[in-house]
């Protein structure tokens, strides 16, 4: 099977992991969102990794998946922080940093 | 232990003796301070006498022995040690400065007992004597500056003894920019003889000098003046005299411990130090002799009209001062050095008596307020009487026969040598005028107020005022303390009197022309190598210098007779009809004045200038364009801190787009 279709998949499963990061005002769908955009990188490393018959995208993708798991422990441990100090759910509401 | 131990002991414990004053200063009670400070010196003197016992010990030409400690530097072409040098010559010096700094030590024990910064002094009067033996001990030019800004800082610090009187904090700052105009020459000597010869060691420079410069080559002769300059700030000589004056503003026995042992001698060490480059620049060594002629002259006449009883004295020394430069720079060096011994003695005898007539008087300084202190002070009076024979070079006296050897070798090396010859007879007349004008003003004729209240037992208890310019004092900071001390009734300031009016009387002893020679056979060797210091005086000049000298010194005293005696109120109406000649002497030769409009005005104007155009257009503007510049950039990069996370991550996004469009279109 032709290369381009998984590559196809994977960049557009990346945009709509993008598109939802860019959209969406509520942490929890940017979090998966942004998981999303990791497993789009992760089928393409795959897919790569079956066309050059190598294993070291398989190995990429693995760790792509460990740095995603630490990602999530860290985003869903914020979002748990802001529902018990019941923050309102809206990243725009969050805009304190601002310059 | 050798004679280099000793050496090093002399310098270490008035370093101790000041470090433990000044760590311990909160629990040392009464005179304790003082008499530890008087310990270390006292100390130091008796290592001295070992080292010269030591030295003596060695044939004459292995007396020059070198120790040091460690390397300070040691690289390429530079080597420089914490290293001393132990001849004929340090070894004299560390006598004279140790010994008579001892007994003024002791005569501060109980002169400064009521000054609330007592045990501070001590440690500074230590520091100053320490600087000074490290100054005369040094082996080569890095130690020998280093102790040279020691003294510089410790004269700086004493001068200023009494911070909250405003003249004397000024004369101090006075004294040390002086003295650090004189520091720049003698670094930049240092430099051109490290760069000339290759050493900085005095053995190592003075062996190689004569194998590399020409005798009078341009260089030398600079190399000569920039050590000049040293030796002419330290030792108070014309053009850089004036701090000297000034510092009467510190307690009386600093001003003899500047004047008779520490610090305005360096200069004429210096010059006998660095005698072989002298030798090799005859120019140099004129001028010096010749500013060194100008000098006494100078300061002998402007201490014929100064009123001030401190101010008369300094002006004595810088006089003095003036006969020992042209000594050592027309290579009567022995004599030169003779002077300086029979000097200290006298004039730190001078002010000793000065600063128990000051003290029976309350404070006051001026002469015209002292009168008739002959029954009030007895001791003091003839203990003044010894130093003022000896400085007018009354015959048998020390200055007599120190003062007159300068004078007889400047004839022997005949020519225009005599001019010397003349000058030192003219300023020895004016010595003996000034000296005896102090004795027939202070001490004779009718006793006034004080005087009274003193032969009856009292001691006066006036108020304090600054003697300069007549502002109340602070006498809370000590000065001269609530109460007064005269030698009259104060044992340790007694003693030492006693013992310098001996040696003023007998120290010229040991250097009789034509029967004694201590000081020159003990100097001897560390000036073999030159040959002017081989020339003896013939019998006939030194009789000559001798007639001379007696016949200038009895002059003088006559005619101060004369004036302040036999016809008192005959200066006053010489000095109207002469005003013009008055006002030049009363002004100093118009030095203060002139530097004022050459330098002092110039840099003041040059502030100002600085401060209104240069800070003001540049400096402002540069600072409040950087502001600006700054300001306005960031309210351009504010607007896209949003704080709104969406635009963060669209702002990325985009930017790794464009990256990733621009690798892809250029990798095609």
């Amino acid at each position: 099977m032709d290369i381009v279709w998984y590559l196809v998949l994977s960049a557009l499963i990346f945009c709509i992991g993008a598109l939802g990061v860019l959209t969406r005002r509520s942490p929890l769908v940017i979090l998966i969102s942004l998981e999303l955009m990791l497993n789009g990188g992760n089928l393409a490393l795959a897919a790569f990794a079956r066309m050059t018959g190598t294993s070291d995208g398989q190995v990429f993708a693995l760790i792509v998946m460990i740095v995603a798991a630490a990602e999530v422990v860290v985003g869903l441990g914020l979002i748990v922080a802001m529902y018990r100090s019941r923050l309102p759910m809206d990243v725009d509401e969050m805009s304190e940093l601002k310059g | 232990m050798s004679a280099t131990t000793y050496a090093w002991l002399v310098i270490a414990f008035p370093l101790a003796g000041s470090i433990v004053i000044a760590l311990g200063w909160r629990s040392l009670p009464g005179r304790t301070a003082g008499w530890i400070g008087s310990a270390a010196i006292g100390l130091a003197f008796l290592n001295a006498i070992a080292a010269l016992v030591q030295l003596q010990d060695k044939p004459a030409g292995a007396r020059h022995l070198q120790s040091s400690l460690w390397d300070y530097v040691s690289t390429v072409g530079i080597n420089a040690k914490l290293g001393i040098l132990v001849d004929p010559l340090s070894v004299f010096m560390i006598l004279v400065v140790s010994g008579v700094s001892f007994l003024i030590h002791v005569y501060s024990v109980a002169y400064m007992d009521s000054d609330r910064g007592y045990r501070r002094y001590f440690s500074y009067l230590n520091f100053f004597v320490f600087s000074m033996l490290l100054l005369v001990l040094a082996g080569n030019f890095v130690l020998l500056i280093v102790g040279w800004a020691f003294v510089g800082f410790a004269s700086y610090a004493l001068i200023s003894f009494w911070y909250r009187r405003r003249t004397a904090t000024y004369a101090g700052i006075k004294a040390f920019v002086i003295n650090v105009v004189g520091d720049v020459g003698l670094v930049l000597a240092a430099i051109l003889l490290q760069r000339e010869t290759g050493s900085l060691e005095f053995a190592g420079v003075f062996s190689r000098a004569p194998h590399v410069f020409d005798r009078n080559e341009w260089l030398i002769v600079a190399i000569c003046l920039l050590i000049l300059v040293g030796a002419f700030a330290k030792s108070a000589q014309i053009p850089l005299h004036t701090w000297l004056p000034d510092a009467m503003e510190g307690p009386t026995p600093v001003s003899a411990l500047i004047h008779a042992a520490t610090m305005v001698t360096a200069g004429v060490y210096l010059i006998a130090r660095a005698h072989p480059l002298f030798e090799l620049a005859p120019t140099a060594a004129d001028i010096s002799a010749a500013i060194g002629a100008l000098t006494l002259l100078f300061a002998a006449s402007v201490a014929l009209v100064v009123t001030d009883l401190k101010r008369i004295i300094a002006y004595s020394t810088i006089s003095q001062i003036g006969y020992m430069i042209m000594g050592v720079s027309i290579a009567a060096y022995s004599a030169g050095l003779f002077h300086l011994m029979t000097h200290a003695f006298f004039k730190a005898l001078m002010f000793m008596t000065a600063g128990s007539v000051i003290a029976a008087m309350a404070g006051e300084q001026n002469i015209d307020r002292i009168s008739g202190m002959r029954r009030a002070l007895p001791f003091t009076f003839r203990a003044f009487l010894f130093a003022a024979l000896a400085l007018a070079a009354f015959p048998g006296f020390a200055g007599y026969f120190s003062k007159d050897e300068i004078l007889g070798f400047a004839a022997e090396r005949g020519g225009g040598y005599w001019i010397f010859f003349a000058v030192g007879t003219a300023g020895a007349v004016m010595t003996g005028v000034y000296a005896f004008r102090m004795i027939f003003r202070c001490f004779a004729g009718a006793p006034n107020d004080e005087a009274l209240e003193l032969e009856r037992g009292e001691l006066p208890h006036g108020e304090h005022f600054n003697p300069m310019t007549g502002e109340k004092e602070d006498t809370d900071v000590g000065f001269p303390g609530p109460e007064h001390h005269i030698a009259e009734r104060e044992r340790p300031m007694a003693v030492p009197m006693l013992l310098l009016a001996l040696l003023s009387l007998g120290g010229g002893l040991v250097q009789i022309p034509g029967a004694t020679h201590v000081v020159e056979h003990f100097l001897d060797p560390s000036f073999t190598d030159s040959p002017l210091a081989q020339i003896s005086t013939s019998s006939g000049i030194e009789a000559l210098a001798l007639i001379a000298g007696a016949a200038a010194s009895l002059t003088g005293i006559g005619i101060a007779y004369l004036f302040w005696v036999r016809n008192p109120g005959s200066s006053l109406r010489l000095a109207a009809r002469l005003r013009g000649l008055h006002a030049f002497l009363a002004h100093k030769w118009y030095f203060d004045e002139l530097y004022d409009v050459v330098f002092v005005r110039p840099a003041r104007t040059l502030g100002q200038v600085a401060s209104n155009v240069f800070e003001r257009s540049v400096v402002q503007g540069l600072v409040g364009g950087t502001a600006f510049a700054v300001r306005v950039g960031n309210s351009i990069v504010r607007v896209v801190q949003s704080g709104i996370l969406r635009y963060y991550a669209l702002l990325l996004l985009t930017g790794v787009s464009a990256l990733a469009l621009y690798f892809l279109a250029v990798s095609r």
